[in-house]
């Protein structure tokens, strides 16, 4: 019954047998142990099981692990990797992004999967984009804040160098 | 919530997934994008034996024009047709339908052609697809057919495709000048299915209709055709008289069933303020404008 499949997750090759029946989302809390990544719904509609395929947003609980075999898997647990939050953590934190908490690995991922494509979203933009994430809290102006000040965040992190390789060149 | 068990098939061409499809028969299921097919194996409304993943055959990833016709391949995902710059100039009718299916993390994944073949009632592209009289393409081991889309849904979830078959290409005419469409979707929230919708699409020939299409979404055991109202529509000169009147027959042409989305009359009439706004809609953008 088992397959053998290898997975890049969060930067590291993970190799594992699993039942082709088997949801991403399970493989990642149960196998690997990765408990950020969170069951809501379990039927496609809340986003709390967000993680990034290849870099696009995709419901964990809505696709086969087997369907991963070759294929990069980010988690929530990638983002502080190096011991310092990601801009998009810290900016969920300080504009208070998070009531429960629930739904936050989720509206994350997505957030920085938005500003990877849009480091510059407008407020629709940043709604649009997370209208596949729900916040039970209702607590969604605060992370629409949060994710709007990460990418002014990260805006002002990425023109720091630039200007010093400006001035060095001048 | 697990899917009862299955063997897994992920073929690298089109040719091993026909064969694998012709040897497992009824036992086989072919899985694109899964954003329907998922939740019903993990609700155990299907179990098949045997499952066939064809998201590794990177040929079939294909949305382009050629000899006179828009060719939609099955891996073609919804985000890919939100996104493409042929569709927003020339496609309106897909370009409108595209960003309002799903959620934006379902359309990442969520196919056009997988969406056809699941057949919702209340999905949008085979309404979209009734109004552009598509032509789809279903291959087999042993052959290939081309059926109308008016031909192809038969019922609630139901088509004429067969268990050896893959939807393997949709046929769209190609966008000639003065051509225009719509799709307009009444959604409680983001993700929802239509309470109703309606699909319009226009070939104007010099102020008079040459060829209209519209498609009804979520009024009806399936997605249907409104014949009458095109019918209606081909030759005229669109006035406000002529609107309104195809859109009461498109309204007539709606077999919507009470539910918590709303009630028969409310439904209705839906369709039929859909169905003018969609015509004028449609036809705006024929002139150019919109």
């Amino acid at each position: 019954m088992g397959q053998s499949i290898t997975v890049t997750v969060n930067g590291e090759k993970k190799t594992a047998e699993v039942e082709p029946r088997l949801l991403l989302v399970h493989f990642l809390r149960e196998k690997l142990r990765l408990t950020g990544t969170h069951i809501g719904c379990d039927t496609t509609h809340c986003g709390a099981c967000t993680v990034l395929v290849d870099g696009t947003p995709v419901k964990s609980c809505t696709m086969l692990a087997v369907q991963a075999d070759g294929q990069q898997v980010t988690t929530v647990e990638a983002l502080a990797a190096s011991g310092t939050l990601h801009p998009v953590q810290a900016a969920f934190k300080q504009e208070h992004g998070l009531q429960c908490g629930f739904c936050t690995p989720g509206m994350m991922l997505t957030g920085v999967a938005l500003l990877q494509e849009k480091p510059d979203p407008t407020d629709d933009e940043i709604r649009w984009a997370l209208s596949g994430n729900i916040c039970r809290c209702t607590g969604y102006m605060n992370i629409v804040k949060a994710v709007k000040s990460a990418a002014a965040q990260m805006k002002a992190s990425a023109a720091v160098p630039e200007a010093a390789t400006a001035s060095a060149r001048s | 919530m697990l899917p009862a068990p299955f063997e897994y098939h992920a073929p690298r061409t089109t040719e091993e997934t026909l064969e694998l499809l012709d040897q497992l028969g009824d036992e086989g299921k072919v899985l694109a994008g899964g954003q329907s097919l998922i939740p019903l194996l993990k609700l155990r409304f299907a179990s098949p034996a045997h499952l066939v993943d064809i998201n590794k055959i990177k040929d079939l990833d294909f949305l382009e024009e050629r000899d006179g016709t828009l060719r939609i391949g099955p891996l073609v995902r919804h985000k890919a047709a939100e996104r493409s710059s042929l569709l927003a100039s020339r496609y309106h009718v897909m370009a409108d339908a595209a960003p309002q299916i799903a959620d934006p993390i379902i359309r990442n994944r969520g196919t056009i052609a997988g969406s056809v073949v699941h057949a919702d009632p209340s999905g949008d592209w085979g309404t979209v697809l009734l109004a552009l009289d598509a032509d789809l393409v279903l291959r087999s081991k042993s052959g290939s057919r081309t059926v109308k889309a008016r031909d192809f849904f038969s019922g609630p979830f139901s088509t004429t495709i067969q268990p050896t078959e893959i939807l393997s290409e949709i046929r769209i005419p190609a966008a000639k000048p003065q051509s225009g469409g719509a799709y307009l979707k009444l959604e409680r929230k983001v993700g929802d299915f239509a309470t109703v919708a309606v699909a319009v699409h226009l070939q104007m020939d010099d102020g008079k209709v040459r060829s209209a299409g519209i498609g009804l979404t979520a009024v009806g055991p399936q997605n249907l055709k409104a014949e009458r109202a095109e019918a209606a529509l081909r030759g005229a000169r669109l006035d406000d008289a002529t609107i309104k009147q195809a859109a009461a027959l498109a309204a007539e042409a709606a077999e919507p069933k009470e539910d918590h989305r709303g009630s028969v009359e409310y439904k209705r009439n839906v369709v039929r303020v859909f169905t003018e706004r969609g015509l004028k809609r449609a036809y705006e953008r024929a002139r150019g404008g919109g």
